[in-house]
């Protein structure tokens, strides 16, 4: 069997020391690891920002693309070849800012592909800027004045676009993190996994304490995550933050909707023997 | 009398089945063995606007549209103000006096012949008033004494799938308007006469996009996506229409950032993927074109013209994105730049652009735009086994076991290293967008930045032999040498004979591959040529230009044109002989 290591590639991630991408690097490792999966047959996309440079560190297919743009081409991987499993590495600024029509879109269509979003509640590799999911007044070096803006709340959103599978997790808690991503990507759909990340470098509010202090785990207060109002009240606490599965609904993937795929993956059909002869009479 | 020589057109209001009975009017010529070629106007709107189609019949290959007509079937007095002077002496007008008030006697008087018939009553008769389309068709088919049983049968088939009743009350609706046609103007002799001629084969009556999107199955293209944009959106529909019965998944995704990176993936899992767009959902895509172009990923882009900027002339065309494209993205990176001129080359350009793009690992350009696009030509049936499928380097796991490592973007001597589909045992890699090692991961050191640079240009060293050379048909020696890219294909070629009746001698040199330039072969053109003229559509002279970079000599003159129009022979022959003349 596979250990987490096994997912290692000889490169060290380049993160800060004590940032929270650790303890989601670690969580995706041992999920993969857990669940038995072996490795050419998971693709991981990742987005441009501190989160998307774990590219280097896990040991899988890989796909490193453009800043906000990791899930269309998740979902072109998963169209192509839905034997693999699909995961996506994103920030928050690549998911709810730059790429935020593809997070939408991607929900409705139920794609099912594994979503895990390093939500900082900053751009860190730009060095600090504001991200979408920033606190109102919260200061930067591009809103010295304080954010304006309300923030998106990424669980509510997801609610309201339809979401089939949605958990939020913290990175600081990688035994419950890892239990998310292996459920996410057991789910046969969308599966957004929302990460609160202290960002130790930019972010001075949302600290590791401060996340300690209010996240508790919805499941040990007989939560079941299975009634869409009271998911999105949770989705809206504010003072304590909860985590854990906090919503599902099984319905048919984007795929499996697709009749033309019922005989297997893309990938696995011929090239030769097609014959578009037999559409002429359309064109006479 | 002229035999099998006829130019008709039908204008009226958008909603009015214009496009539905030009259809049904080409193909009822195709049948009978004539050739077509047609143009549509319309403005982006779906109803109330003027909307004309006009179709050029001929008993040998036609290859563009004409200026002038000999019918016009004119469903409003739009049509008649707009198009009366297009009709040549002999022509004649088909309208419904209860619709017309527009001064038709006058136009009587100049020679023009007049056919008025109640087409509303008509219609309403057999079904309803939208029905004044196919009754108009019948009628002009009486005119031109073709064959009654020709059409019935096309509508037969245009219908089918509808109840038998649409069908019905279509095909009455058809002769009644021919049957009025032979009863009340049976004495009128009329200026043209099309007869069915006996044809070997049959032919198929295709637009430049059918034509694309036919050669992209038969490529074995296994996932189409697009966003709708005029004039690409019959791709999409077209694909859509056919994907169940080819195995293709047909996508239409949220936007065309999405679009192409979507593409992007597909082809790097290891489908051929295939996306669609014209100029302004293209500028969208600028990143994901880079993407392909560092990650080695194949993918055939089409991008449909019209004319711009921003959203421009949505429904007319253009020749303006060369530039465009050719730069599109930030970063240096080989692309192939295609410009099919004419629906047949439309069909083959498809399977090149797969086996290019996956050969070379890198975005492959099919520049279209909306004369070729929207438009029908006859053509004969196209011949399958010139489509050959050649995927290039794959390293499968039967290449992969054995060896202790594997590198992705391996420097080799081509530039090219093979690639690895993931779900390859063997294979693991990152397809990175950040300047990467050979195995993918992401490295900035200075040797590594210039060799990867290098290695992914290097596949371009040999390129421009590989691609097929523009050839230069026409009279050798000519007076003058035409040049041009795309669409003018047509035209040009027309215009060229057109010329040789004036007396002046001329040669055509169709340059399909843009990118990469072949310069050899355009060189020697050029260093021969008496006189070269460039003729594109668009307002500056981009072909024009681009010549002079790549060859360092240039043309004579340009004729350019950039209302949205496409150019007809009869203006270009015109030009020739102004620059001849003052030359
Ligand atoms: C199209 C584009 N715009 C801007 C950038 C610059 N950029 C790189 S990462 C980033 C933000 C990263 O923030 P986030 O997605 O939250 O990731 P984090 O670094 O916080 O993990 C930006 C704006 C880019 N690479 N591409
Ligand atoms: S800047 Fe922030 S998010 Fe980026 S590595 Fe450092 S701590 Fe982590
Ligand atoms: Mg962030």
């Amino acid at each position: 069997m596979l250990k987490g290591q096994d997912f290692n590639t000889t490169y060290q991630p380049t993160w800060c020391p004590g940032c929270g991408d650790f303890g989601i690097w670690t969580a995706l490792k041992t999920a993969l690891d857990e669940l038995q999966l072996d490795p050419h047959n998971v693709v991981v996309v990742y987005g441009i920002g501190c989160s998307g440079n774990m590219a280097n560190n896990v040991k899988t297919y890989a796909f490193h693309g453009l800043h906000g743009r990791p899930i269309p081409v998740a979902e072109g991987i998963k169209l192509a070849n839905h034997d693999l499993t699909v995961i996506i590495i994103a920030g928050d600024g690549d998911t709810y800012g730059e790429g935020m029509n593809h997070f939408i879109s991607s929900i409705r269509g139920n794609h099912d592909v594994t979503l895990i979003v390093h939500d900082n509640q900053v751009y860190g590799l730009t060095t600090g800027q504001t991200s979408p999911t920033s606190e109102k007044g919260f200061k930067t070096k591009s809103t010295p004045g304080g954010v304006i803006e309300e923030p998106v709340n990424p669980v509510s959103l997801a609610l309201s676009a339809g979401a089939s599978f949605i958990a939020r997790g913290f990175s600081g808690d990688t035994t419950q993190l890892t239990d998310l991503i292996k459920k996410g990507i057991q789910h046969k759909g969308f599966a957004l996994v929302d990460t609160l990340q202290p960002c130790v470098t930019f972010n001075k509010i949302n600290t590791f304490q401060w996340f300690y202090r209010r996240v508790y785990h919805v499941e040990k207060e007989g939560y079941i995550p299975n009634d869409w109002n009271k998911a999105m009240a949770k989705a809206r606490e504010m003072e304590r933050m909860a985590t854990g599965v906090l919503y599902v609904r099984e319905r048919p993937s984007y795929h499996a909707s697709l009749p033309v795929l019922e005989k297997g993956p893309l990938v696995k059909q011929p090239l030769d023997g097609i014959d578009i002869s037999k559409i002429y009479k359309d064109f006479v | 009398m002229q035999k099998n020589s006829f130019r008709w057109k039908i204008g009226g209001l958008a909603g009015n089945g214009i496009k539905a009975a030009g259809d049904i009017f080409a193909k009822t010529c195709t049948r009978g063995g004539l050739h077509i070629f047609d143009y549509l106007e319309f403005p982006s709107l779906i109803r109330g606007g003027h909307n004309t189609y006009q179709i050029r019949v001929e008993d040998r290959d036609v290859f563009s549209h004409d200026d002038r007509i000999d019918l016009l079937v004119a469903l409003n007095d739009n049509a008649i103000r707009l198009h009366q002077n297009e009709l040549d002496p002999g022509g004649g007008i088909m309208y419904d006096p209860r619709v017309i008030t527009a001064d038709v006697e006058s136009l009587g008087a100049k020679g023009i012949k007049l056919f008025a018939i109640p087409l509303v009553e008509l219609a309403k008769k057999y079904g309803e008033i939208v029905m004044q389309n196919t009754v108009s068709v019948g009628a002009s088919f009486a005119l031109v004494k073709y064959p009654f049983e020709i059409l019935e049968r096309v509508i037969h088939d245009a219908f089918a799938g509808k109840n038998d009743e649409v069908v019905t009350s279509n095909v009455l609706a058809a002769k009644a308007g021919y049957d009025f046609i032979e009863k009340e103007f049976s004495s009128v002799d009329f200026s043209h006469l099309l007869e069915p001629i006996g044809s070997s084969s049959t032919q198929l009556v295709v637009t430049g996009n059918d034509a694309l999107a036919l050669g992209a199955i038969q490529a074995g293209c296994k996932l189409y996506v697009a966003y709708p944009m005029s004039p690409s959106s019959s791709i999409l529909h077209t694909m859509a229409q056919y994907g169940d019965q080819f195995g293709i998944v047909v996508k239409h995704a949220e936007d065309e950032l999405s679009v192409a990176n979507m593409a992007i993936g597909a082809n790097y899992a290891g489908v051929r993927a295939m996306l669609g767009t014209s100029g302004g959902g293209f500028a969208l895509m600028g990143e994901a074109v880079g993407l392909a172009g560092i990650t080695e990923t194949p993918l055939v882009m089409v991008g449909a013209q019209r004319p711009g900027p921003a959203t421009g002339l949505p429904t007319w065309t253009a020749q303006s994105d060369l530039r465009f494209v050719l730069h599109a993205a930030q970063g240096e990176f080989p692309r192939f730049v295609i410009a099919p001129g004419d629906m047949e080359e439309c069909f083959y350009t498809a399977s090149e652009a797969f086996n290019l793009a996956e050969k070379y690992q890198t975005p492959v350009i099919i520049l279209l735009d909306k004369y070729l696009s929207e438009g029908h030509k006859s053509v004969v049936p196209f011949d399958l086994s010139r489509v050959k499928i050649d995927r290039g380097q794959v390293a499968r796991e039967k290449d992969l076991s054995g060896l202790s490592e594997y590198r992705r973007y391996a420097v080799t001597e081509s530039g090219i290293s093979p690639r690895a589909f993931p779900g390859t045992k063997g294979g693991l890699h990152i397809a990175n967008s950040d300047e990467h090692d050979p195995y993918g991961y992401s490295e900035e050191s200075s040797e590594n930045s210039t060799e990867q640079m290098e290695k992914r240009l290097r596949k371009f060293d040999k390129a421009e032999v590989d691609i097929e050379q523009p050839k230069l048909t026409g009279t050798p020696n000519a007076d003058v040498t035409l040049v041009g890219w795309g669409s003018t294909k047509g035209p040009i070629r027309e215009a060229m004979q057109l010329l040789e009746g004036a007396g002046i001698t001329a040669n055509q040199l169709h340059i399909r591959f843009i990118n990469p330039f072949p310069s050899k072969t355009v060189a020697s053109v050029f260093r021969q040529a008496k006189k070269t003229v460039v003729i594109e559509n668009n307002a500056t002279g981009q072909l024009f230009g681009l010549i002079r970079e790549r060859i360092g000599l240039e043309a004579h003159a340009k004729v350019l044109k950039f209302d949205g129009r496409p150019f007809h022979p009869r203006e270009i022959k015109k030009s020739i002989e102004d620059i001849l003349t003052h030359a």
